[in-house]
């Protein structure tokens, strides 16, 4: 009997919850939207800190890698907190989005400027000698000798750099923003069955995820081919 | 005729104390210490458990047997597909629904036993597959069985080649500790919020967990670097 009960509590509960699928769409969007932005204004800034980085003023070098450090040391959600409770008090004031923007910005910008770094100083030497040899400027070398090649070992590691910023949008529902992960915590002080709300939440996801993570496997596999090549 | 020195000196203190309190810090200092080894605490059980997942999970993911194989892969891609906070509040909200009643702190390290073991498994894997294949070989030939040639030829190199990214996963999962205070885990995050509540005053405490962060992440990251370079010394 008490069995019965519990099963007809389960049914309910999953009719209500397919009755909020808008509310988790919704949600997903904002997901989207928040790692999208962030996605694009943080590879610009990474990359542009990672030329920096592997050039030759010494001085930003030193203060970008300092930056990098302590972006890479601390968690995320210290970040996030810091900046949503923290610029304030310095007379920043910010709502929670665009807070979370900023701070996933910094944090994939940061992750992107290593590979970035990485990808530079793969490139051999004799490359760029060969490069000032024939006249071209600096700007020209990198942006026809040196990038282009980087590009290859740059791509993989950067589509996998997306799928961790997707993943790591998830932390910001803790100020509030209501993405995916922070529609599931609502959701679950309605229907208290946390398998199936968070189970959904996972799918959701995962389906955005998932192909990206394959893709930068397969790209891995593509590029390290062209290299053997060489 | 500068005025009277004493109070200039005050008015200077004021500015410190207002910006960056740092009575407040010591005051709040033994809070700080036991969260520090509560957030130890929790990551080493998570890394213990992390290292076990990932030696279990890799050994079906590399084996002859299809469904330990599939179900393996189905375990690390679906851990890697989502993210940590997610699969924390899967447990925290889930486990009682299915009538399992668990104390904050075991959900916490089981969710982070599980994320990080998944990561942990593909390090392993890649290690493994790192011998080269003639190694295999050469040690099938002089007829070392499956364990022998686990023991002694594939693992003590794979192990080598693992350590780094072992380490880079172990600090992963340091940082990750701090989302076990959204289940309302006293540790080093959760230290910083009682600060900003108690006294309201989000700079110095969320600052000061910063710094206790950052101390474990530089022990670790030079832990790492040293073994780079030994392996490195050793390969060659």
């Amino acid at each position: 009997m008490k069995r019965e009960h519990k099963k007809d509590m389960w049914g309910f509960y999953f009719e209500q919850l397919v009755q909020s699928i808008p509310f988790f769409l919704k949600g997903l969007w904002m997901t989207v939207a928040l790692s999208g932005l962030s996605l694009v204004a943080g590879t610009v800034v990474g990359f542009a800190w990672g030329i920096i980085r592997a050039g030759k003023g010494k001085v930003l070098k030193r203060i970008i890698g300092a930056w990098v450090d302590l972006i890479r040391g601390t968690p995320f959600l210290v970040q996030v907190f810091i900046a949503f409770f923290i610029l304030p008090e310095a007379g920043i004031q910010l709502e929670a989005f665009p807070a979370a923007v900023i701070a996933l910005t910094n944090l994939s910008a940061c992750f992107i400027c290593e590979i970035v770094v990485g990808g530079i100083q793969a490139i051999p030497s004799g490359q760029r000698e060969a490069a000032t040899a024939s006249g071209l400027s600096s700007y020209h070398q990198l942006r026809h000798i040196v990038l282009p090649q980087a590009m290859r070992i740059i791509l993989p590691p950067l589509v996998g750099q997306y799928v961790l910023l997707i993943k790591d949008s998830s932390v910001v529902s803790a100020i509030g923003v209501t993405d995916v992960t922070r529609v599931g915590w609502l959701t679950v002080q309605r229907i208290p069955e946390g398998i199936m709300v968070f189970g959904l939440v996972g799918i959701l996801y995962f389906v955005i995820c998932y192909p990206l993570i394959r893709l930068s496997n397969s790209m891995e596999k593509r590029m390290t081919v062209v290299t053997t090549r060489l | 005729m500068t005025g009277c020195p004493a109070k200039d000196q005050d008015r200077k203190a004021k500015i410190v104390l207002e910006t960056f309190n740092f009575r407040i810090i010591v005051e709040y200092l033994p809070l700080y210490w036991k969260c520090f080894f509560a957030t130890l605490w929790l990551s080493g059980g998570g890394l213990a458990g992390a290292l076990l997942v990932g030696v279990l999970s890799c050994s079906m993911r590399l084996s002859e047997s299809r469904i330990a194989s599939t179900a393996a892969g189905v375990y690390i891609e679906s851990i890697r597909s989502t993210p940590l906070l997610a699969q924390l509040y899967f447990f925290y909200f889930g486990l009682p629904s299915l009538g399992i009643r668990l104390p904050e702190e075991a959900t916490g390290i089981l969710a982070l036993t599980l994320n990080s073991g998944a990561y942990m498994a593909e390090i392993i894997r890649a290690g493994i597959q790192s011998i080269s294949h003639g190694q295999i070989e050469a040690a099938i030939s002089s007829g070392l069985n499956y364990v022998q040639r686990m023991r002694y030829i594939i693992l003590p190199q794979a192990l080598g080649v693992s350590i780094p990214p072992m380490l880079g996963q172990a600090i992963v999962l340091v940082k990750d500790s701090a989302l076990l205070s959204l289940i309302s885990i006293v540790e080093l995050t959760r230290a910083g919020q009682i600060l900003t509540s108690e006294r309201f005053m989000p700079a110095e405490g969320f600052l000061t967990t910063a710094v206790f962060y950052l101390i474990i992440y530089y022990i670790l990251k030079t832990f790492s670097n040293w073994s780079q370079k030994r392996l490195i010394f050793r390969g060659a």
